[in-house]
Formats: structure tokens, C-alpha cells, sequence
């Protein structure tokens, strides 16, 4: 049976066992489940999935409903959270919240669980108006909210700032053959308040995994909301993300995204200004080789006046590896004033890497900066040849352009340990030593 | 101990070299004696800055024939890293802008390339901030400009007198100095010579390739050669360069005649 088929047989048995009682979010389902029932999973005659076939990942008989892995101990994850700082956790193995390895909070700030929240009737009212709000119908974002059960919600009341960050990891262990994740996370940041969040999906296991994360981010009035994603997985782990963003008036939204692992990783990632003076950052750093590939799809949409946009993705690809950069900018009629920028600089390594580059400017309003920029190059030889008269042995000095190369995008990343980590990886990817200071 | 018997620092013999087909070094011969500073002076074009990175061994040029000896070993088929580990500096004449490298972790590479080549261990922290504090202290270099991206947005004079800190980091046997002098003015011209002159000693060389005598004020040469349309037509002592200076090159073309 394709995998299609198999999951819409699957919703009756899903709905009854995790449906609970509350029948708006019943509803919602059962429309979303008739939804991807139309559309199905994207193929690549879709404008949007030219460069990016499923296929490979959706072959597998993947089981959606995993039990219950009690197994996991702290030791066994530490090294893929950030453990050097305090900071609350949210802890979810093969889908299902792992209490004993999570650090939650409902003081001033909720840093909770979405089956919680979906259930209680003190988080209804936001539940109704946020929950399912932004993301649009299409098959994949219609089969996460069909099969809608568990993730990370968080909402930061008025005027508060969450006093520590906040991470959000999600681990597969595979004691199923082949798993389906589907987390679906909701972050409502309101007026004048803060955020930062670290979000990771980590396979700890060899057996395929394939996951379909939703995420929905309200950022009210000046809020300030920083997110991180570490995309470092094993080589038979899948990711979709799709990430939603809608800002009000003088919010400061930034995503850093840094690929570095995995077999197939899209990255659906949409900003909405719907307001004035608003900031939206979209920075991401790809380093990747072997057969994986990742795709970042972009869309910032500007709807009003006097906003800014930031784009800049770095992408290293090595041996046979694959990417894609899509990134649009829509700026309508009202947005004048807008401030656009995108850029995507690319090295290829390897005559068999590829790179498709696509920078999609649609611009009705007529007083507006926009620019873009895309460039695609192997290193510099005449940088490489300064080095080596200097001694450094070719592949350390190819190992330090790269790391120049991409390392600025960090500049922007605000949680230093983070940073630093980030850092590290990156070094020992491309195989430098950094960090040494006067 | 250094090899007490080693007469020649460098030997070039008949040394040709091109680039895109197109032959430059039409038939180089040199010996540098150490101890010895040696200049090469010669209209545009005339193939000097070739010669350095031919010898420096940069992949762009193709050396056709001829021997490039360096301490009695022939180092044309090595690799430029290799060349430098052996002592060869190259000061280039358009020093490369690296951003995102800082000068410290740059120059941390390269100091450890060299040990590590010598079969060393890494160079402790705080030996090398204390070498890189003396350096950069000698070439008048601000602190600050340390931890700048290397040669990113420097001025001119900022670029060669970061190549002389390198140098002067790294302390060659063999220094080749391609148009130091240009884009400095004179205090900072005094203070790159002063930082060559510190390297000077009867075991290590230096070789300039200069426009203008104006250098040679300041590093006096022991041998002055002119370089022709790719070849060295003359070699005489310091007060060529005097000549030369006032009196151009074209008699030095008519007298080949």
C-alpha cells in the first residue's frame, strides 16, 4: 500500500484513540485529512519541488504510531543539547514527551506540551486563535495537523521575557524499523516580549526516520523572538520543516538555520509582515556532502510599509551532495518603503555537487530597496595560494577559506554557547582549528 | 648546526618559465650567497615579479626548463607549502584580503605548519602571543589590527607591513621582498627596512624587486642585477642601482647591443 493510502486508513484508528473531546480541533482534522487526501504529497512537476523529489523517503514502511521508549537516559542525549547553559527543555522520543528529560515551566511563561494544551480548557482561547492559523492547506502542512498530537507550546505573556532559552529536541530511536514523526509546535510571543528557542531532530538510530514538522510563531507587537534550528542528522534521517512566522508592528523576527546533516532536509520557512516597522531575518549555513541534500524554500512576504527583510544562506557541497535555494520575496502594492535583501553564495567542491540557485523577486510597490544576489564559485585560487606560501598544507587552507566562508552568518547568533557550538562544528567539518584570541 | 659548507643560499640555472604559453623568464641564472641581500630592478614587464613566484612556486606559471637549488636541494617540483617550510618567504606584491580569517589565527596556521613540518609540536598559547606581541611591536603593528580579518580593508602600506610581520614571525632563510616598497611612504618604509635589516645575518638572505633605488637606501644590496625581457642583463654592486636611477634603463639596452 503507498504510504498515502496507508496514512489516510490509518486517521479513523489515530482519531480514536488521541481525538479527545474537543471537537473544534475534531474538526479541523477530519478537513485536513480530506485535504491531503486531495493533495497528496508534492511531486516534483510543482514549481515549488523542481528540485526536490520525496521519493526516495517515502518508499519506507513507516510506522506512525511508535510505543512508548522509556529507555532513554540523559547520558545518551546530552551531547545533542546545548548542556552548557540552564535552559528549558522540552524532550520528545519517537513522538511522545519525555518528562524525566524535560524541564518545563508555567511560571509567567507556558513552556508546555501542545497535547496539553489541546486538551485543558485555561489554554483554549489561544489554542482558537492560533492554533492552524497561518499555515496553508497543501499536503504535507494538512497531514501534520490530521495527525496533530504532541509538541512544543509556548507562549510568553505580555511584557515578560522567557529568562532562559528554550530547546526543543525531538529523538526517534527506531525500535520501530521505519518511523513518521509529525511534531507540530505553537509559539505565541505577545507584545513586548522575548525569545529564544534551539529546535533539533536527532535520530539515534540507523533505521530511516522521515519527519514532517509544522510550526506556527506569532510575534505580537515589538516582540523579539530568536530561532535556532540544528539540522545535523543521521544519514537515513528526513526532515520537512515547515515554519510559519506572522509579525505584528515593530516585531524583530530572526531564523538561523544550520544544515549539516541528514539524507533529504527541506526547509519550508515563510515570514507574514502584517504590520509596520518589522524586521525579519532569514540566515542559514549548509555544509554538506555524500548523498544528502537540502533544500531551503523561502518566502518572506512584505504587506505593509516600512519593514526590512534580511536573507543571507551560505551553502559548502561536497562529493554528491545537493542543494537548493528558493527564496521569494513578494512585496505588495502598500509595502512601500521596503527594505529586501537576499543573498545565496555557494562553493562547490566536487564537479558532482549541484547547486540550484533560485531568487524569486515579485514586487508590485514602487518605492522600495530590494536586492539579491546569488553566486556560485569553487574557492578562491589566489586566496589558496597566499595560504600555502605561508605554509598551510592545501587542504588546511582550503578547510580555512570554507570556514571564512561561512562563518559570518554566526555574527547574528545571540546565545553565545550556542555560537560558540556552532562554531566548533562547523571548524571540525571542515577540519580547522579556530579560536585561538590575542 | 647549519651546514658550514653550504656556499649558495639559492642557484637558479637557466630558468624559463610561462604563463599561458606566453614565455616570460627567458633564461634566469643566479646564485645567492648567505649573508647576501641581492636586488632585482628592471622596467615593467620585464618579468620580476614572475621570477618571485616562480620561485615561491606558484601553480599559475609553468617553469619549462632549467633548476631552481635551494640549500643544495632542486625544489622545483615542490608545493608552495613545501617551499615555504624548507625557509622560503615570499613578501607578496599584492598581499591576498582573507575575511573571516583573522591575522593571529592565520598566522597561528601558518607558524604551526612550519613546526609541524620540522616534526615540532604545536607552539604553546603563550609563546605564541608573546612572539606575536614582540613582531607586531618591532613593525609598529596596533594591537587591534591583530584580530582583523586578514588584509581585509587594510591600506597599502597596512598590507606590506603585515607581510613583513609575517616574515618577520616566521623568519626565513630565503626572504624575497616583491615591491615592498610601493604604496609606503617613508616613515613606514623606514620601519619594513628596519624589520628586514633585524632579519639579517651571515646565515640568512634576502631578495629585493624594486622599481626604485629608493629601498636600497635603507637595505643595502650587496649585488644589484637588471632584468631585461626576461633575462638578467647586468649585475653589478650597490652603486648600480644609483646608476640606474639616474640614468634609466635604456643605455643598459643600447650597451647589450
Amino acid at each position: 500500500m503507498e504510504l498515502k493510502d496507508k496514512l489516510v486508513s490509518s486517521f479513523l484508528a489515530f482519531e480514536e484513540e488521541y481525538g479527545g473531546e474537543n471537537d473544534d480541533l475534531h474538526n479541523i482534522r477530519n478537513q485536513a485529512i480530506k485535504d491531503f487526501e486531495q493533495f497528496g504529497f508534492p511531486g516534483r512537476k510543482e514549481e515549488a519541488w523542481k528540485y526536490t523529489s520525496l521519493k526516495s523517503v517515502l518508499k519506507h514502511d513507516y510506522s506512525f504510531f511508535p510505543k512508548k521508549n522509556d529507555s532513554i537516559e540523559y547520558r545518551d542525549i546530552k551531547e545533542y543539547l546545548i548542556n552548557d547553559i540552564d535552559t528549558y527543555n522540552l524532550v520528545f522520543i519517537d513522538g511522545v514527551y519525555a518528562s524525566h528529560l524535560s524541564n518545563t515551566t508555567h511560571d509567567k511563561i507556558d513552556v508546555c506540551l501542545m497535547s496539553s494544551a489541546l486538551n485543558k480548557s485555561p489554554y483554549k482561547a489561544v489554542i482558537d486563535n492560533y492554533f492552524n492559523k497561518i499555515a496553508p492547506k497543501n499536503g504535507i502542512n494538512s497531514l501534520n495537523t490530521a495527525f496533530t498530537r504532541e509538541g512544543a507550546y509556548i507562549h510568553i505573556h505580555k511584557n515578560k521575557m522567557a529568562d532562559k532559552p528554550i530547546q526543543i529536541v525531538n529523538f526517534s530511536t527506531g525500535k520501530e524499523t521505519a518511523m513518521f514523526l509529525q511534531p507540530r509546535n505553537l509559539i505565541v510571543v505577545d507584545e513586548n516580549s522575548h525569545v529564544q528557542i534551539i529546535e533539533r531532530h536527532q535520530s539515534l538510530t540507523d533505521s530511516p526516520v522521515l519527519t514532517n514538522s509544522v510550526t506556527e510563531i506569532f510575534a505580537d507587537k515589538r516582540a523579539i523572538v530568536d530561532y535556532y534550528k540544528i539540522q545535523n542528522d543521521k544519514s537515513d534521517a528526513s526532515l520537512i520543516d515547515n515554519t510559519f512566522i506572522e509579525q505584528k508592528a515593530e516585531s524583530l523576527c530572526s531564523v538561523h538555520t544550520f544544515s549539516l546533516g541528514g539524507k533529504l532536509t527541506r526547509n519550508n520557512l515563510n515570514f507574514y509582515q502584517k504590520g509596520e516597522r518589522i524586521d525579519s531575518t532569514l540566515k542559514g549555513i549548509t555544509i554538506i556532502e555524500g548523498k544528502q541534500h537540502v533544500d531551503h524554500n523561502t518566502l518572506v512576504h512584505h504587506i505593509e510599509p516600512n519593514c526590512e527583510s534580511h536573507q543571507d544562506y551560505k551553502g559548502i557541497f561536497d562529493e554528491n551532495s545537493t542543494g537548493v535555494f528558493n527564496g521569494k520575496v513578494l512585496v505588495e502594492k502598500e509595502a512601500q518603503q521596503t527594505n529586501a535583501y537576499q543573498s545565496n553564495n555557494n562553493v562547490l567542491l566536487n564537479d558532482k555537487a549541484t547547486i540550484n540557485s533560485k531568487p524569486q523577486l515579485e514586487i508590485f510597490a514602487d518605492d522600495v530597496r530590494c536586492s539579491h544576489g546569488c553566486t556560485i564559485g569553487q574557492l578562491d585560487e589566489i586566496a589558496l595560494h597566499y595560504l600555502r606560501s605561508r605554509g598551510i598544507p592545501k587542504k588546511e587552507a582550503q578547510g580555512l577559506l570554507m570556514y571564512a566562508f561561512a562563518n559570518n552568518v554566526l555574527d547574528s547568533v545571540k546565545i553565545p554557547e550556542l555560537k560558540k557550538r556552532i562554531n566548533t562544528q562547523i571548524a571540525h567539518k571542515l577540519g580547522v582549528e579556530v579560536g585561538f584570541n590575542l | 648546526m647549519r651546514d658550514a659548507y653550504l656556499k649558495y643560499m639559492l642557484t637558479i640555472k637557466n630558468l624559463h618559465a610561462s604563463i599561458e604559453d606566453k614565455e616570460i623568464l627567458k633564461g634566469i641564472d643566479l646564485e645567492i650567497k648567505p649573508g647576501e641581500v641581492h636586488a632585482i630592478m628592471g622596467p615593467n614587464g620585464s618579468g620580476k615579479s614572475t621570477l618571485s613566484s616562480v620561485i615561491a612556486g606558484n601553480e599559475d606559471f609553468e617553469q619549462t626548463e632549467g633548476e631552481i637549488i635551494f640549500e643544495n636541494e632542486e625544489i622545483s617540483e615542490l608545493a608552495p607549502e613545501e617551499r615555504a617550510h624548507k625557509g622560503l618567504f615570499l613578501s607578496f606584491q599584492y598581499p591576498v584580503e582573507i575575511p573571516g580569517v583573522s591575522v593571529t589565527n592565520f598566522m597561528r596556521a601558518s607558524v604551526n605548519a612550519h613546526r609541524k613540518a620540522q616534526g615540532k609540536e604545536d607552539m604553546p598559547a603563550n609563546e605564541m602571543l608573546k612572539l606575536i606581541r614582540e613582531k607586531s611591536k618591532m613593525l609598529e603593528i596596533d594591537r587591534k589590527f591583530l584580530s582583523r580579518s586578514l588584509n581585509q580593508g587594510f591600506s597599502g602600506g597596512e598590507k606590506k607591513r603585515n607581510e613583513i610581520f609575517q616574515m618577520a614571525m616566521l623568519e626565513p632563510k630565503l626572504a624575497i621582498l616583491d615591491e615592498t616598497d610601493s604604496g609606503l611612504d617613508i616613515d613606514a618604509l623606514k620601519v619594513v627596512a628596519n624589520g628586514v635589516n633585524k632579519l639579517r645575518s651571515k646565515d640568512n638572505s634576502v631578495l629585493l624587486i624594486t622599481h626604485y633605488q629608493r629601498l636600497l637606501n635603507y637595505i643595502v644590496p650587496d649585488v644589484v642585477h637588471v632584468m631585461i625581457d626576461g633575462k638578467i642583463v647586468k649585475s653589478g654592486g650597490k652603486e648600480l642601482a644609483l646608476e640606474l636611477e639616474e640614468r634609466g634603463y635604456d643605455w643598459i639596452k643600447t650597451e647589450k647591443v
